[in-house]
């Protein structure tokens, strides 16, 4: 499991990556968005990946760290204003530019 | 338990709630709503710098004990960084009160939200919260940035957003790493677990470390993260961009915080923590804050440039990191963050001055009302800001390369601030003749400028000599500031009192 964790993290972050360095503004948020992802799913497995045992001492066995759980929503919920915030602003970027390209130049000297 | 370390944020997080709750209640009441809770702030952060003058104080919100609650915790550094942003702040909002806020929407709300990310910023003692108040600090600037909107200030509200949010992702997955490998997030018992980390695991944190400084870097505009400052600040309306003076303090904050108590030099393998390459990033901040702001071709350019080399200076405060140095740059950090906060409101009032056509442009314009008023203060800003005698900026760069020593670092530091004073003097020089001297015969548009928006201005500018006339008590208060920096193991056995060994590594 902690392999395709792992190369599930690093699949979202090189993709988000490059989505991120593209010259228009909808892949960028698209990227910021795969980054954020693979950013939650890392703090999440900071508190080692189980399956099956509840966020609870003395509920079983063994128990998952509520900690990661508690720090990836916050961080979740952050990620997520900070991206629709983004979002609306490349749309009116679009509006007032007439171009989605990030610094608001014409379109020609590349995608 | 005393409230008062909770106060500075609660203060503008009720307020804002108030003020985004409330839209019928007229543009009067706001203000006066907004400007109370600014002007509190002051009272506030005095009584927490007298408080602070007798050590340490830990408040741990909802009274869970650390390290597995939130804490707030005063020094002398965190109260005097709470008294900077207020008096900031103060002027800010006297100059935004004079219209500035009606060119959008809620211009009190976000002000207020901003001032509670930063207060809580310079508050906590603990890592993820720290990232929590950037947070806010930062959504609340988005929309200060954005404020009054132009074609300007979206294209650089774009860059600066996507870029801060990236950031944000990289100060994550440090805070993933410390967690992950620390087991704690709380700044002191990271700190304890740092020291005792055994030597196969420093590089994961080594890793962790690098990521923090390049959040905290970005946040504070150090080479080579500095591409986005000139530009947003240049764009936003000039009580905003005032109120960002203090923003790129708080990354400088975030990484002396993080530099004394957790890198430190009892840190083991991890001690001084790649200091080579901030102090290398310090001086070409340094050096091309000045570049820039001889390639300036607006006057709030030119002020946004002025901070970048600010931040350049007072990084190479911190990494030099002796007591001498830490007070030269706590001193140059309460200067820089003054002055370039009243040097954006006086290019406000130039920019407004000069009419919509010229505005802050650096060419010759229509002849302005009261020159010798606005060209007196304007002299008085640039003479400060350059580090030229009398004023604060001198003392706080003297105090700074005194500190310097007479090693290899000061030759890099003495090139670096002298050349880069020098160039800042021929830009001002060049700017202000520009702005005063050069005119054309057309009629001022914008008629003699508003007495509120210059009191603003004169209120920040006032710090200049007042900064010189009592440097006495100001640096001895610095130098307890400094000393409680540096002995790290007094902060940590205040935050975590059940430690009677700090030094050791046991969970």
């Amino acid at each position: 499991m902690e392999a395709l964790f792992a190369i599930m993290i690093g699949t979202l972050t090189a993709g988000g990556v490059y989505l991120l360095l593209r010259a228009r503004t909808f892949p960028v948020i698209v990227g910021l968005t795969l980054v954020s992802y693979a950013v939650n799913l890392f703090l999440f497995s900071m508190g080692r990946l189980q399956t099956g045992v509840p966020a609870v001492i003395g509920q079983g066995e063994s128990y998952a760290d509520p900690l990661p759980q508690a720090l990836v929503l916050t961080a979740i919920v952050i990620g997520f204003a900070m991206t629709a915030f983004a979002l609306a602003l490349a749309l009116r970027s679009l509006g007032e530019e007439g171009t989605d390209h990030v610094d608001g130049k014409d379109a020609e000297e590349g995608t | 338990m005393n409230h008062l370390p909770v106060l500075p944020v609660l203060l503008p997080m009720f307020a804002g709630a108030w003020l985004a709750m409330t839209t019928g209640g007229g543009r009067g009441s706001h203000r006066l709503l907004s400007l109370m809770a600014t002007l509190l702030q002051i009272p506030l952060a005095a009584a927490l710098i007298y408080r602070a003058g007798g050590g340490i104080s830990v408040y741990a919100l909802g009274n869970w004990p650390p390290p597995f609650g939130i804490v707030l915790v005063v020094d002398r550094l965190a109260a005097l960084m709470l008294l900077t942003t207020a008096v900031l702040a103060v002027a800010a909002l006297l100059y935004a009160l004079r219209g500035d806020d009606e060119e959008g929407k809620s211009f009190h709300t976000l002000f207020q939200f901003q001032l509670m990310g930063i207060n809580g910023a310079f508050l906590t003692g603990d890592l993820f919260n720290l990232f929590v108040c950037f947070e806010i600090l930062l959504i609340a600037s988005y929309g200060l940035l954005l404020h009054g909107s132009d074609r300007l200030r979206t294209r650089a509200g774009l860059s600066y957003v996507v870029l801060n949010i990236t950031g944000s992702a990289l100060f994550l997955i440090a805070l993933g790493i410390f967690y992950g490998g620390a087991g704690t997030i709380n700044m002191a018992d990271l700190a304890v677990r740092i020291a005792g980390v055994p030597p196969p695991d420093a590089p994961l944190f080594g890793a962790a470390g690098a990521l923090l400084w390049t959040a905290f870097g970005l946040k504070a505009a150090a080479f080579p993260l500095h591409f986005w400052l000139p530009r947003a600040y240049a764009a936003a309306a000039a009580p905003a961009a005032a109120l960002f003076a203090v923003m790129t303090k708080v990354g400088i904050y975030a990484i002396l915080r993080v530099d004394t108590l957790i890198f430190n030099r009892g840190a083991g393998v991890l001690a001084m923590f790649a200091h080579d390459w901030l102090w290398a990033a310090a001086l070409i901040t340094i050096t091309l804050g000045a570049v820039g702001a001889l390639a300036a071709r607006n006057i709030g350019a030119l002020v946004a440039y002025l901070v970048l080399s600010s931040v350049g200076v007072l990084l190479a405060a911190v990494v030099l990191g002796s007591r001498e140095a830490l007070v030269a740059g706590l001193y140059y950090l309460i200067h820089s963050t003054w002055i370039s906060g009243a040097l954006f409101l006086l290019a406000g009032v130039i920019a407004r001055a000069r009419g919509p056509a010229v505005a802050g442009l650096l060419i010759p314009g229509p002849p302005l009302g009261r020159p010798w008023f606005l060209s007196g203060l304007f002299f008085a800003g640039a003479v400060a800001v350059a580090g030229m005698p009398p004023f604060s900026g001198f003392l706080g760069k003297a105090l700074l390369l005194a500190a310097a020593g007479d090693g290899p670092p000061a030759l890099g530091l003495y090139t670096a601030v002298l050349g880069g004073g020098l160039l800042i003097l021929i830009a001002l020089s060049r700017a202000g003749s520009t702005l005063f001297w050069r005119q054309t015969e057309t009629a001022a548009p914008g008629g003699t400028p508003d007495p509120v928006r210059l009191g603003a201005a004169v209120l920040l500018l006032a710090a200049a000599p007042i900064l010189v006339i009592g440097a006495g008590p100001i640096l001895a208060y610095l130098d307890g500031a400094a000393g409680q920096l540096l002995s790290p193991a007094v902060y940590i056995a205040e935050v975590l009192p059940h430690l009677t060994a700090p030094s050791g590594g046991s969970p």
